[in-house]
């Protein structure tokens, strides 16, 4: 991958790239996140868990201004999130985004949807696109799919596409809003390892997920979240041996046992 | 019927004049609907509400009062419009009348245009224009190269629909001297009262070409415009 080679991961490891400070939002009455404070290293995996509607797909989608915040401040590689215009289709373009309901481009090719980005935010000549997509295709596994419609792809390899989409823009993070929950079981693996391959190469990941064997496998950290606020935060072995709150207990108590 | 055929020159001349009416205002109303209602789904809210209060001014007047205030009440404040008929466009000259009706019938489409484009666009799940906005894409590049091609499907049918209604619409013109259709058809009724339902059946059939011809072209560009999801 062309970001980790010219940016080289040790160079800059452990430095904060993205921080979160103080970050309050609310859907009408409900308090949606609450007073997050989460700072993410250059090159970290951070994994964030918890129960259904306790603010984890909000926080992520507001790292890249998906969701707008109602106070406190985002900052990316130490700039400040822009208000709406080109400053902020520009900071997008450095957050790679993949979404649990893949959202490829209906309308397009395969090849399309990877090349879209390149060609029209980065203003790359289409022959070097579609080189640089064919890369990305093959590395995902689908590169013999390129010239055919998302509706004719598996929802695993739908989601592949999705992630050389968003890598073809050479982002400094990538964010994963639970990838693999509209996913059948034997294809949650082949997007897994495609994200485990991701963070072993060095890319700085926040991923919002179910899947605990991915967490334990390649997270740096696990976020623990319930009701709009960050209850615990520690690394996979320690998160999943000795839980410290309550609410974490129980909720590991309910997924893990079965 | 023999009236049609012997004045055949103003029955051609009559229906070219409403295509003519249709042509002009369909494109316009066309382009401002579809800003319309790019800026009734877009990011900024003082536009927002700009074009809504548009869409409930002119959807909710009738177009006759639209043409009264475009033919009476303009001239009286100072905008009659003759300026257009120094242009000259392939040796014809464009009337201030041809030019004031355009405007009556773009003002009034236009808000319908809009609605139909924002049927469509709200058809287009929203994760697609925030997979858009995510690879960096900004609003106007979002709408033109991923949500507006795939609204276009959705579009179609109401986008048909409202344009028919424009081409009966061209009509009212005939109230203020335009020598449309209609109007060339009260003029051969008068002079033949006796050929009355040869006259008026001569005018429907030309009215129900133009419209089929609308309607078979949109089923062609549907089928052309088709998504698999």
């Amino acid at each position: 991958m062309t970001a980790q080679e010219s940016t080289p991961v040790s160079a800059g490891r452990g430095e904060p790239l993205v921080v979160l400070s103080g970050v309050q939002k609310h859907f009408g009455q409900l308090h949606a996140l609450k007073d997050i404070e989460l700072s993410v290293a250059r090159g970290e995996v951070v994994v964030v868990i918890g129960p259904s509607g306790s603010g984890k797909s909000t926080l992520c989608r507001a790292i890249n201004r998906l969701e707008t915040i109602d106070e406190g401040t985002i900052t990316l590689d130490g700039q400040p999130l822009p208000q709406e215009g080109k400053a902020l289709a520009a900071l997008r373009a450095e957050v790679g985004m993949v979404f649990q309901s893949f959202n490829l481009f209906a309308h397009k090719t395969i090849l399309e949807n990877v090349t879209l980005g390149p060609i029209k935010v980065r203003g790359m000549k289409k022959e070097e696109a579609e080189k640089q997509a064919r890369e990305l295709l093959d590395r995902v596994g689908v590169g013999h799919q390129a010239e055919k419609y998302p509706a004719q792809l598996s929802g695993g390899q739908q989601q592949r596409v999705a992630i050389a989409r968003a890598l073809a823009m050479e982002p400094k993070v990538m964010l994963f809003d639970e990838p693999t929950s509209a996913l059948d079981p034997e294809m949650i693996k082949e997007v897994l390892d495609v994200m485990v391959d991701l963070a072993q190469q060095g890319m700085t990941m926040v991923v919002v997920t179910h899947e605990m064997g991915f967490a334990r496998t390649a997270a740096d950290r696990v976020v623990f979240m319930a009701d709009g606020a960050i209850i615990e935060e520690n690394t996979p072995e320690e998160f999943f041996t000795n839980p410290t709150s309550d609410r974490a207990k129980d909720f590991l108590g309910k997924i893990l046992k079965h | 019927m023999d009236a049609v055929f012997s004045n055949f020159d103003d029955y051609l001349k009559a229906f070219g004049l409403t295509i003519g009416l249709f042509v002009v205002a369909g494109i316009a109303s066309l382009v401002w609907g579809t800003i319309l209602a790019v800026l009734r789904v877009g990011p900024i809210s003082i536009l927002n509400k700009a074009a809504a209060l548009y869409v409930t001014l002119f959807r909710n007047t009738p177009l006759l009062m639209i043409f009264i205030f475009m033919a009476i009440a303009m001239p009286v404040l100072g905008y009659n419009f003759k300026f257009v008929e120094d242009v000259e466009i392939g040796g014809y000259n464009v009337s201030a009348f041809f030019f004031r009706s355009c405007i009556a019938l773009t003002l009034y489409t236009s808000a319908f245009v809009c609605e139909a484009m924002r049927s469509g666009v709200n058809a287009v799940p929203l994760g697609q224009a925030e997979a858009g906005r995510a690879i960096g894409l900004t609003f106007a590049q979002s709408m033109q190269l991923v949500v507006l091609p795939q609204a276009a499907r959705a579009i179609i049918p109401p986008m048909t629909s409202v344009l028919i209604a424009l081409i009966k619409n061209t009509s009212v013109a005939a109230a203020f001297g335009m020598a449309e259709a209609v109007a060339t058809m009260k003029a051969l009724t008068n002079n033949n009262a006796d050929q009355r339902t040869g006259i008026f059946l001569a005018f429907a059939v030309g009215y129900i070409i133009i419209v089929e011809v609308v309607a078979l072209a949109s089923y062609a560009v549907e089928r052309k415009v088709r998504v698999a999801r």
